[in-house]
Protein backbone atom coordinates (compact mmCIF):
# COMPACT_ATOMS: atom_id res chain seq x y z
CA UNK A 1 0.00 0.00 0.00
CA UNK A 2 2.71 2.28 1.23
CA UNK A 3 5.20 3.28 -1.22
CA UNK A 4 8.22 3.98 1.51
CA UNK A 5 10.86 4.70 -1.43
CA UNK A 6 12.81 7.55 -1.31
CA UNK A 7 12.85 9.35 -4.80
CA UNK A 8 15.90 7.63 -5.92
CA UNK A 9 17.61 10.80 -7.98
CA UNK A 10 20.78 11.56 -6.36
CA UNK A 11 19.52 15.19 -6.36
CA UNK A 12 16.19 14.51 -5.15
CA UNK A 13 14.95 13.16 -1.12
CA UNK A 14 12.19 12.37 0.48
CA UNK A 15 10.29 15.51 2.14
CA UNK A 16 7.46 14.06 4.75
CA UNK A 17 4.21 17.02 5.06
CA UNK A 18 2.76 18.93 3.26
CA UNK A 19 4.97 21.13 1.10
CA UNK A 20 5.65 22.33 -2.44
CA UNK A 21 8.22 23.70 -4.60
CA UNK A 22 6.28 23.95 -7.61
CA UNK A 23 2.17 25.02 -6.73
CA UNK A 24 0.49 21.84 -8.30
CA UNK A 25 -2.21 21.90 -5.96
CA UNK A 26 -3.85 25.13 -7.33
CA UNK A 27 -4.55 24.61 -10.83
CA UNK A 28 -7.45 26.92 -10.80
CA UNK A 29 -7.93 26.41 -14.37
CA UNK A 30 -9.36 22.65 -13.53
CA UNK A 31 -12.90 24.72 -12.21
CA UNK A 32 -13.62 26.55 -15.30
CA UNK A 33 -16.73 26.11 -17.23
CA UNK A 34 -16.44 29.19 -19.46
CA UNK A 35 -13.57 30.74 -20.79
CA UNK A 36 -13.24 33.99 -22.57
CA UNK A 37 -12.96 35.00 -25.80
CA UNK A 38 -11.15 38.07 -27.61
CA UNK A 39 -12.29 40.10 -30.45
CA UNK A 40 -8.97 41.00 -31.83
CA UNK A 41 -10.99 43.98 -33.66
CA UNK A 42 -12.71 45.19 -30.64
CA UNK A 43 -9.70 45.28 -28.24
CA UNK A 44 -7.72 48.33 -28.17
CA UNK A 45 -4.73 46.55 -25.74
CA UNK A 46 -5.79 48.68 -22.73
CA UNK A 47 -4.92 46.38 -20.40
CA UNK A 48 -8.41 46.83 -17.80
CA UNK A 49 -8.99 43.09 -17.87
CA UNK A 50 -5.17 41.52 -17.00
CA UNK A 51 -5.53 44.80 -13.80
CA UNK A 52 -9.17 43.19 -12.68
CA UNK A 53 -7.99 39.23 -13.90
CA UNK A 54 -7.93 38.18 -9.74
CA UNK A 55 -5.53 35.19 -10.77
CA UNK A 56 -2.73 37.39 -12.81
CA UNK A 57 -3.10 35.17 -15.57
CA UNK A 58 -3.84 37.44 -18.86
CA UNK A 59 -0.52 39.02 -20.83
CA UNK A 60 -1.85 41.94 -22.88
CA UNK A 61 0.64 42.09 -26.08
CA UNK A 62 2.07 45.27 -28.00
CA UNK A 63 1.36 43.61 -31.11
CA UNK A 64 0.12 40.66 -32.82
CA UNK A 65 -2.70 38.51 -30.94
CA UNK A 66 -3.82 41.21 -28.09
CA UNK A 67 -4.20 38.83 -25.33
CA UNK A 68 -2.62 35.43 -23.98
CA UNK A 69 -4.84 33.50 -21.12
CA UNK A 70 -2.85 31.19 -18.64
CA UNK A 71 -5.39 28.26 -18.94
CA UNK A 72 -3.72 26.39 -16.20
CA UNK A 73 -5.06 29.17 -13.86
CA UNK A 74 -7.99 30.96 -15.62
CA UNK A 75 -10.83 29.54 -13.87
CA UNK A 76 -13.78 31.56 -16.38
CA UNK A 77 -15.04 34.19 -13.68
CA UNK A 78 -15.83 36.45 -16.34
CA UNK A 79 -14.46 39.16 -14.35
CA UNK A 80 -12.27 40.60 -17.95
CA UNK A 81 -15.33 40.51 -19.75
CA UNK A 82 -17.48 42.45 -17.44
CA UNK A 83 -14.52 44.95 -17.30
CA UNK A 84 -13.61 45.29 -20.83
CA UNK A 85 -14.51 48.65 -21.83
CA UNK A 86 -15.07 47.55 -25.79
CA UNK A 87 -16.93 44.26 -24.92
CA UNK A 88 -14.31 42.70 -26.26
CA UNK A 89 -14.55 39.59 -24.42
CA UNK A 90 -17.12 36.54 -24.46
CA UNK A 91 -17.07 34.25 -22.09
CA UNK A 92 -18.13 30.99 -23.98
CA UNK A 93 -19.13 27.74 -22.63
CA UNK A 94 -16.00 25.07 -22.00
CA UNK A 95 -16.49 21.93 -24.19
CA UNK A 96 -19.36 22.95 -26.62
CA UNK A 97 -22.96 24.55 -26.24
CA UNK A 98 -24.54 21.30 -24.76
CA UNK B 1 27.73 13.28 36.12
CA UNK B 2 27.55 15.54 38.70
CA UNK B 3 24.61 15.13 41.93
CA UNK B 4 22.86 18.69 41.74
CA UNK B 5 19.59 19.88 43.35
CA UNK B 6 16.88 20.99 40.99
CA UNK B 7 12.58 21.18 40.89
CA UNK B 8 11.14 19.84 38.00
CA UNK B 9 10.93 23.39 36.29
CA UNK B 10 14.79 23.41 37.09
CA UNK B 11 15.46 19.87 35.72
CA UNK B 12 13.56 21.06 32.80
CA UNK B 13 15.68 23.95 31.86
CA UNK B 14 18.93 22.18 32.73
CA UNK B 15 17.88 19.51 30.05
CA UNK B 16 16.90 22.06 27.59
CA UNK B 17 20.57 23.88 28.03
CA UNK B 18 22.18 20.87 27.77
CA UNK B 19 20.43 20.32 24.31
CA UNK B 20 21.74 23.87 23.45
CA UNK B 21 18.79 25.33 21.56
CA UNK B 22 19.16 28.64 18.81
CA UNK B 23 16.11 29.92 19.42
CA UNK B 24 13.79 30.26 22.66
CA UNK B 25 9.76 31.21 22.41
CA UNK B 26 7.94 30.66 25.37
CA UNK B 27 5.28 32.41 27.15
CA UNK B 28 4.81 32.20 31.01
CA UNK B 29 2.25 30.60 32.69
CA UNK B 30 1.26 28.89 36.61
CA UNK B 31 3.26 26.31 37.00
CA UNK B 32 4.94 26.72 34.30
CA UNK B 33 6.77 30.15 34.69
CA UNK B 34 9.88 29.35 36.30
CA UNK B 35 10.95 27.41 32.78
CA UNK B 36 10.20 30.56 31.19
CA UNK B 37 12.07 32.56 33.71
CA UNK B 38 15.14 30.32 34.54
CA UNK B 39 15.58 30.09 29.89
CA UNK B 40 15.91 34.04 29.64
CA UNK B 41 18.45 33.68 32.79
CA UNK B 42 20.69 31.11 30.93
CA UNK B 43 20.57 33.39 28.08
CA UNK B 44 21.50 36.65 29.83
CA UNK B 45 24.08 34.80 31.57
CA UNK B 46 25.32 33.25 28.06
CA UNK B 47 24.78 29.81 28.89
CA UNK B 48 22.91 29.42 26.29
CA UNK B 49 23.69 30.88 23.38
CA UNK B 50 19.98 31.41 21.94
CA UNK B 51 17.81 34.01 20.45
CA UNK B 52 15.16 34.35 23.18
CA UNK B 53 11.85 36.03 21.53
CA UNK B 54 9.31 37.75 23.54
CA UNK B 55 6.19 36.72 22.48
CA UNK B 56 2.80 37.75 23.71
CA UNK B 57 0.91 34.33 23.61
CA UNK B 58 1.27 30.55 23.52
CA UNK B 59 -0.18 30.32 20.38
CA UNK B 60 2.52 32.83 19.01
CA UNK B 61 5.02 30.69 21.07
CA UNK B 62 4.19 27.92 19.33
CA UNK B 63 4.27 29.87 15.79
CA UNK B 64 7.61 30.75 16.45
CA UNK B 65 9.45 28.04 17.57
CA UNK B 66 7.36 25.96 14.14
CA UNK B 67 9.04 28.78 12.02
CA UNK B 68 12.39 28.98 13.53
CA UNK B 69 13.16 25.19 14.16
CA UNK B 70 12.22 24.50 10.19
CA UNK B 71 14.98 27.02 9.35
CA UNK B 72 17.65 24.19 11.17
CA UNK B 73 17.64 24.94 14.79
CA UNK B 74 17.03 23.32 17.88
CA UNK B 75 14.20 25.45 19.48
CA UNK B 76 12.99 25.58 22.94
CA UNK B 77 9.68 26.10 24.15
CA UNK B 78 7.41 24.83 26.98
CA UNK B 79 3.64 25.84 28.64
CA UNK B 80 1.03 24.80 30.86
CA UNK B 81 -2.90 24.29 31.10
CA UNK B 82 -4.88 26.91 29.05
CA UNK B 83 -1.53 27.95 27.42
CA UNK B 84 -1.06 24.14 25.93
CA UNK B 85 -4.91 24.82 24.70
CA UNK B 86 -3.80 27.95 23.38
CA UNK B 87 -1.60 26.53 21.41
CA UNK B 88 -3.54 24.07 20.13
CA UNK B 89 -3.67 24.63 16.66
CA UNK B 90 -0.40 25.78 16.31
CA UNK B 91 0.53 22.13 17.63
CA UNK B 92 -1.56 20.48 14.89
CA UNK B 93 1.14 22.56 12.34
CA UNK B 94 4.24 21.39 14.53
CA UNK B 95 2.98 17.24 14.01
CA UNK B 96 1.46 17.45 10.80
CA UNK B 97 4.44 19.58 9.31
CA UNK B 98 6.55 17.03 11.13
CA UNK B 99 8.68 19.78 13.20
CA UNK B 100 10.58 17.94 15.63
CA UNK B 101 9.66 20.16 19.01
CA UNK B 102 10.69 18.38 22.54
CA UNK B 103 8.55 20.46 24.85
CA UNK B 104 8.07 20.35 28.59
CA UNK B 105 4.34 20.45 29.76
CA UNK B 106 3.78 21.17 33.21
CA UNK B 107 0.35 19.34 34.22
CA UNK B 108 -2.11 21.62 35.30
CA UNK B 109 -5.77 21.10 34.75
CA UNK B 110 -8.14 23.39 32.41
CA UNK B 111 -10.92 25.88 33.31
CA UNK B 112 -13.49 25.93 34.56
CA UNK B 113 -13.50 26.48 37.31
CA UNK B 114 -10.07 28.24 37.03
CA UNK B 115 -7.46 26.49 39.37
CA UNK B 116 -3.76 26.73 39.28
CA UNK B 117 -3.24 22.97 40.31
CA UNK B 118 -2.40 19.48 39.12
CA UNK B 119 -4.62 17.32 36.47
CA UNK B 120 -3.88 15.98 33.34
CA UNK B 121 -7.01 17.37 31.57
CA UNK B 122 -4.18 19.97 29.61
CA UNK B 123 -2.16 17.18 27.93
CA UNK B 124 -4.92 14.35 27.97
CA UNK B 125 -6.69 17.15 25.75
CA UNK B 126 -4.12 16.82 23.30
CA UNK B 127 -3.12 13.22 23.04
CA UNK B 128 -4.49 12.76 19.65
CA UNK B 129 -2.80 15.89 17.95
CA UNK B 130 0.20 13.85 16.65
CA UNK B 131 2.54 14.24 19.37
CA UNK B 132 5.02 12.10 21.34
CA UNK B 133 4.22 11.94 25.49
CA UNK B 134 6.18 10.50 28.14
CA UNK B 135 4.70 11.52 31.52
CA UNK B 136 7.68 11.67 34.57
CA UNK B 137 7.75 9.70 37.59
CA UNK B 138 9.98 12.17 39.56
CA UNK B 139 12.58 14.86 38.66
CA UNK B 140 15.36 12.69 37.60
CA UNK B 141 12.86 11.43 34.91
CA UNK B 142 12.35 14.87 33.51
CA UNK B 143 15.95 15.58 33.02
CA UNK B 144 16.00 11.89 31.43
CA UNK B 145 12.75 11.89 29.22
CA UNK B 146 13.72 15.34 27.74
CA UNK B 147 17.21 14.82 26.71
CA UNK B 148 15.81 11.29 25.64
CA UNK B 149 13.53 13.28 23.42
CA UNK B 150 15.63 15.03 21.14
CA UNK B 151 16.81 12.07 20.34
CA UNK B 152 13.38 9.80 19.70
CA UNK B 153 11.36 12.89 18.37
CA UNK B 154 14.39 14.49 15.72
CA UNK B 155 15.43 10.42 14.26
CA UNK B 156 14.77 10.41 10.64
CA UNK B 157 12.06 7.50 10.91
CA UNK B 158 10.27 9.40 13.57
CA UNK B 159 9.96 13.15 12.83
CA UNK B 160 7.52 13.84 14.99
CA UNK B 161 7.35 16.49 17.92
CA UNK B 162 7.14 15.44 21.33
CA UNK B 163 5.54 16.13 25.08
CA UNK B 164 7.49 15.68 28.10
CA UNK B 165 4.47 15.52 30.74
CA UNK B 166 5.24 16.72 34.27
CA UNK B 167 2.75 17.42 37.28
CA UNK B 168 1.98 20.53 38.34
CA UNK B 169 3.76 21.24 41.86
CA UNK B 170 4.27 17.44 42.66
CA UNK B 171 6.84 17.74 40.29
CA UNK B 172 7.83 21.31 39.15
CA UNK B 173 8.29 23.00 42.59
CA UNK B 174 9.26 19.80 44.28
CA UNK B 175 13.26 19.78 45.05
CA UNK B 176 15.42 16.29 44.25
CA UNK B 177 18.56 15.02 43.81
CA UNK B 178 19.16 14.73 40.00
CA UNK B 179 22.05 12.93 38.40
CA UNK B 180 23.33 15.27 35.97
CA UNK B 181 25.30 14.28 33.11
CA UNK B 182 27.99 16.74 32.78
CA UNK B 183 27.60 19.37 29.37
CA UNK B 184 29.98 17.05 26.85
CA UNK B 185 28.50 14.27 27.73
CA UNK B 186 25.04 15.02 27.31
CA UNK B 187 26.35 17.00 24.07
CA UNK B 188 27.38 13.60 22.77
CA UNK B 189 23.99 12.26 23.29
CA UNK B 190 21.73 14.95 22.62
CA UNK B 191 23.91 15.58 19.36
CA UNK B 192 23.91 18.85 17.33
CA UNK B 193 20.35 19.48 15.43
CA UNK B 194 20.52 18.64 11.70
CA UNK B 195 16.64 19.55 9.74
CA UNK B 196 16.26 16.10 7.80
CA UNK B 197 13.22 17.25 6.32
CA UNK B 198 11.53 20.52 4.94
CA UNK B 199 12.90 23.82 5.62
CA UNK B 200 13.04 27.33 5.51
CA UNK B 201 15.62 28.95 3.54
CA UNK B 202 15.65 32.19 1.26
CA UNK B 203 18.06 30.53 -1.26
CA UNK B 204 15.88 27.83 -2.04
CA UNK B 205 12.44 28.47 -1.50
CA UNK B 206 9.78 25.86 0.01
CA UNK B 207 5.89 26.69 0.53
CA UNK B 208 5.07 24.92 3.79
CA UNK B 209 1.53 23.56 5.14
CA UNK B 210 -0.08 24.96 1.97
CA UNK B 211 -4.10 23.41 1.06
CA UNK B 212 -3.24 20.07 0.59
CA UNK B 213 -6.43 18.19 -1.53
CA UNK B 214 -8.48 15.86 -0.56
CA UNK B 215 -6.37 13.27 -2.50
CA UNK B 216 -3.35 13.68 -0.50
CA UNK B 217 -4.41 14.63 2.97
CA UNK B 218 -4.65 10.88 3.25
CA UNK B 219 -1.27 10.03 2.56
CA UNK B 220 0.00 12.82 4.67
CA UNK B 221 -1.95 11.45 7.80
CA UNK B 222 -0.45 8.01 6.60
CA UNK B 223 2.95 9.38 7.34
CA UNK B 224 2.89 10.68 10.61
CA UNK B 225 0.71 7.54 11.55
CA UNK B 226 3.94 5.40 10.24
CA UNK B 227 6.28 7.50 12.13
CA UNK B 228 4.42 6.43 15.28
CA UNK B 229 4.87 3.18 14.55
CA UNK B 230 8.55 3.98 13.93
CA UNK B 231 8.88 5.99 17.50
CA UNK B 232 7.90 2.94 19.28
CA UNK B 233 10.89 0.83 18.14
CA UNK B 234 12.91 3.69 18.60
CA UNK B 235 12.23 4.87 22.00
CA UNK B 236 13.26 1.85 23.05
CA UNK B 237 16.59 1.92 21.26
CA UNK B 238 16.95 5.54 22.65
CA UNK B 239 16.64 4.48 25.90
CA UNK B 240 18.58 1.17 25.80
CA UNK B 241 21.49 3.80 24.95
CA UNK B 242 20.48 6.30 27.68
CA UNK B 243 21.19 3.52 30.09
CA UNK B 244 24.18 2.25 28.31
CA UNK B 245 26.02 6.34 28.94
CA UNK B 246 24.39 6.95 32.01
CA UNK B 247 22.86 4.44 33.78
CA UNK B 248 19.89 4.90 34.53
CA UNK B 249 17.03 2.52 33.58
CA UNK B 250 14.06 4.08 31.45
CA UNK B 251 10.86 2.75 30.58
CA UNK B 252 8.00 3.27 28.09
CA UNK B 253 5.79 1.48 31.14
CA UNK B 254 7.26 0.00 34.27
CA UNK B 255 5.33 -3.30 35.80
CA UNK B 256 6.36 -3.26 39.83
CA UNK B 257 5.90 -6.18 41.58
CA UNK B 258 3.43 -8.01 38.96
CA UNK B 259 4.31 -11.34 38.33
CA UNK B 260 1.80 -13.04 40.46
CA UNK B 261 -0.34 -10.04 40.93
CA UNK B 262 -4.13 -10.78 41.83
CA UNK B 263 -4.50 -7.58 42.03
CA UNK B 264 -2.78 -4.25 40.28
CA UNK B 265 -3.36 -0.65 39.58
CA UNK B 266 -2.50 1.44 36.38
CA UNK B 267 -0.53 4.60 36.99
CA UNK B 268 0.45 7.52 34.95
CA UNK B 269 2.55 10.62 36.25
CA UNK B 270 4.15 11.28 39.96
CA UNK B 271 1.09 9.54 41.58
CA UNK B 272 3.27 6.63 40.73
CA UNK B 273 5.49 6.39 43.56
CA UNK B 274 2.69 6.88 45.93
CA UNK B 275 1.27 3.54 44.33
CA UNK B 276 4.19 2.14 44.93
CA UNK B 277 4.26 2.65 48.67
CA UNK B 278 1.11 0.73 48.57
CA UNK B 279 1.85 -2.16 46.75
CA UNK B 280 4.77 -2.74 49.27
CA UNK B 281 2.32 -2.13 52.17
CA UNK B 282 0.08 -4.62 51.16
CA UNK B 283 2.68 -7.09 49.80
CA UNK B 284 3.62 -7.01 53.62
CA UNK B 285 -0.34 -7.64 54.63
CA UNK B 286 -0.31 -11.03 52.33
CA UNK B 287 -2.34 -8.84 49.59
CA UNK B 288 -1.02 -10.12 45.91
CA UNK B 289 -0.77 -6.49 44.90
CA UNK B 290 1.25 -5.00 41.77
CA UNK B 291 1.39 -1.31 39.31
CA UNK B 292 1.72 -0.64 36.20
CA UNK B 293 3.35 2.80 35.50
CA UNK B 294 2.56 4.00 31.88
CA UNK B 295 5.58 6.27 30.72
CA UNK B 296 4.78 6.59 26.91
CA UNK B 297 1.43 7.50 26.33
CA UNK B 298 1.57 8.34 23.09
CA UNK B 299 2.55 6.25 21.29
CA UNK B 300 0.46 3.91 23.61
CA UNK B 301 2.49 0.57 24.16
CA UNK B 302 -0.45 -1.47 23.97
CA UNK B 303 1.54 -4.63 23.32
CA UNK B 304 3.42 -4.24 26.45
CA UNK B 305 0.38 -3.27 28.44
CA UNK B 306 -1.39 -6.45 27.64
CA UNK B 307 1.32 -8.53 28.13
CA UNK B 308 2.17 -7.02 31.45
CA UNK B 309 -1.31 -7.50 32.82
CA UNK B 310 -2.12 -10.57 31.32
CA UNK B 311 -2.30 -12.77 34.09
CA UNK B 312 -4.08 -10.00 36.68
CA UNK B 313 -7.04 -10.49 37.74
CA UNK B 314 -8.47 -7.19 38.60
CA UNK B 315 -7.25 -3.71 37.36
CA UNK B 316 -7.59 -0.61 38.87
CA UNK B 317 -6.67 2.13 35.87
CA UNK B 318 -6.54 5.90 38.10
CA UNK B 319 -7.39 8.94 35.21
CA UNK B 320 -6.41 12.17 36.86
CA UNK B 321 -8.42 13.69 34.37
CA UNK B 322 -12.60 13.71 34.06
CA UNK B 323 -12.56 12.20 30.80
CA UNK B 324 -16.55 13.48 30.55
CA UNK B 325 -18.24 12.17 28.48
CA UNK B 326 -16.85 8.89 27.54
CA UNK B 327 -16.86 5.44 28.52
CA UNK B 328 -13.89 5.39 30.60
CA UNK B 329 -11.09 8.33 31.62
CA UNK B 330 -8.56 8.43 28.74
CA UNK B 331 -5.94 6.27 30.17
CA UNK B 332 -8.51 3.36 30.74
CA UNK B 333 -10.09 3.65 27.52
CA UNK B 334 -6.90 2.65 26.10
CA UNK B 335 -5.99 -0.05 28.56
CA UNK B 336 -9.28 -1.06 28.38
CA UNK B 337 -8.71 -1.39 24.56
CA UNK B 338 -5.25 -2.85 24.78
CA UNK B 339 -6.53 -5.54 27.16
CA UNK B 340 -10.01 -6.90 24.99
CA UNK B 341 -9.68 -10.38 24.90
CA UNK B 342 -8.33 -10.70 28.27
CA UNK B 343 -9.99 -12.58 31.37
CA UNK B 344 -9.11 -9.52 33.50
CA UNK B 345 -11.77 -6.99 35.27
CA UNK B 346 -10.68 -3.47 34.51
CA UNK B 347 -12.41 -0.57 36.58
CA UNK B 348 -11.98 3.15 35.77
CA UNK B 349 -10.74 5.38 38.72
CA UNK B 350 -10.98 9.06 38.69
CA UNK B 351 -9.53 11.53 40.98
CA UNK B 352 -6.32 13.78 41.63
CA UNK B 353 -8.42 16.63 39.85
CA UNK B 354 -7.04 19.78 40.16
CA UNK B 355 -4.12 19.49 42.80
CA UNK B 356 -6.35 16.75 45.11
CA UNK B 357 -3.51 14.32 46.61
CA UNK B 358 -3.52 10.97 45.04
CA UNK B 359 -2.56 9.48 48.62
CA UNK B 360 -1.17 6.57 50.24
CA UNK B 361 -4.95 6.22 51.40
CA UNK B 362 -6.43 6.45 47.96
CA UNK B 363 -4.77 3.97 46.78
CA UNK B 364 -5.74 1.62 50.03
CA UNK B 365 -9.19 2.12 48.82
CA UNK B 366 -8.83 1.80 45.45
CA UNK B 367 -7.10 -1.65 46.24
CA UNK B 368 -9.70 -2.32 48.62
CA UNK B 369 -12.66 -2.19 46.30
CA UNK B 370 -10.09 -4.14 43.74
CA UNK B 371 -9.63 -7.08 45.92
CA UNK B 372 -13.54 -6.85 47.16
CA UNK B 373 -14.32 -7.98 43.56
CA UNK B 374 -11.66 -10.37 43.22
CA UNK B 375 -13.01 -12.28 45.88
CA UNK B 376 -16.97 -11.85 44.97
CA UNK B 377 -17.60 -9.84 47.70
CA UNK B 378 -18.41 -7.09 45.69
CA UNK B 379 -19.81 -7.12 41.42
CA UNK B 380 -17.91 -3.45 40.48
CA UNK B 381 -15.63 -0.25 41.73
CA UNK B 382 -16.83 3.11 42.39
CA UNK B 383 -15.81 5.21 39.40
CA UNK B 384 -15.05 8.44 41.17
CA UNK B 385 -12.25 8.29 43.99
CA UNK B 386 -12.35 10.95 47.15
CA UNK B 387 -15.43 12.88 46.32
CA UNK B 388 -17.03 14.87 49.31
CA UNK B 389 -20.60 13.01 49.39
CA UNK B 390 -22.33 16.73 49.22
CA UNK B 391 -20.72 17.29 45.96
CA UNK B 392 -23.93 18.38 44.53
CA UNK B 393 -24.61 20.67 47.02
CA UNK B 394 -21.21 22.57 48.09
CA UNK B 395 -22.72 25.58 46.41
CA UNK B 396 -26.16 27.37 48.01
CA UNK B 397 -28.24 30.67 47.56
CA UNK B 398 -31.08 31.99 49.36
CA UNK B 399 -34.12 31.97 47.01
CA UNK B 400 -36.12 34.72 46.81
CA UNK B 401 -39.01 35.14 47.65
Amino acid sequence: MQQNTPMNTPSKRRVLGPCSHVLVAANTGSWRLERPEVDAELCVRCGTCARYCPTACITVHKEGDPLDFDWNYCKGCGICANECPKQALTMVPEGGDD
Amino acid sequence: MAVKMFDGNGAAVEAIRLARPGVIAAYPITPQSSIAEHLADEVAAGRIDAEYVRVESEHSAMSVAVGAQLTGVRVATATASVGLALMHEVCGVAAGCRVPIVMPVVNRSLVAPWSLWCDHSDTMAERDTGWLQYYCANVQEILDLTLCAYRIAEHEDVMTPAMVCLDGFFLSHSMQRVDTPDDEAAWDFVKPYVRKNMYLDTNDVMFINDLCPTDEHSEIKYQQYVGFQEAARVTKEVFAEYEERFGRKLHTVESYRLDDADVAVVTIGSMSGTGKYVVNQLREQGVKAGLLRICMFRPFPAEEVAEALKNVKVIGVVDRSAGLGAAQGPVCTEVKAACCGTSSKIFGFCGGIAGRDISDGSFRKIFGELTDVAEGRSETCERWFDVKPNAMNIREVDVPC
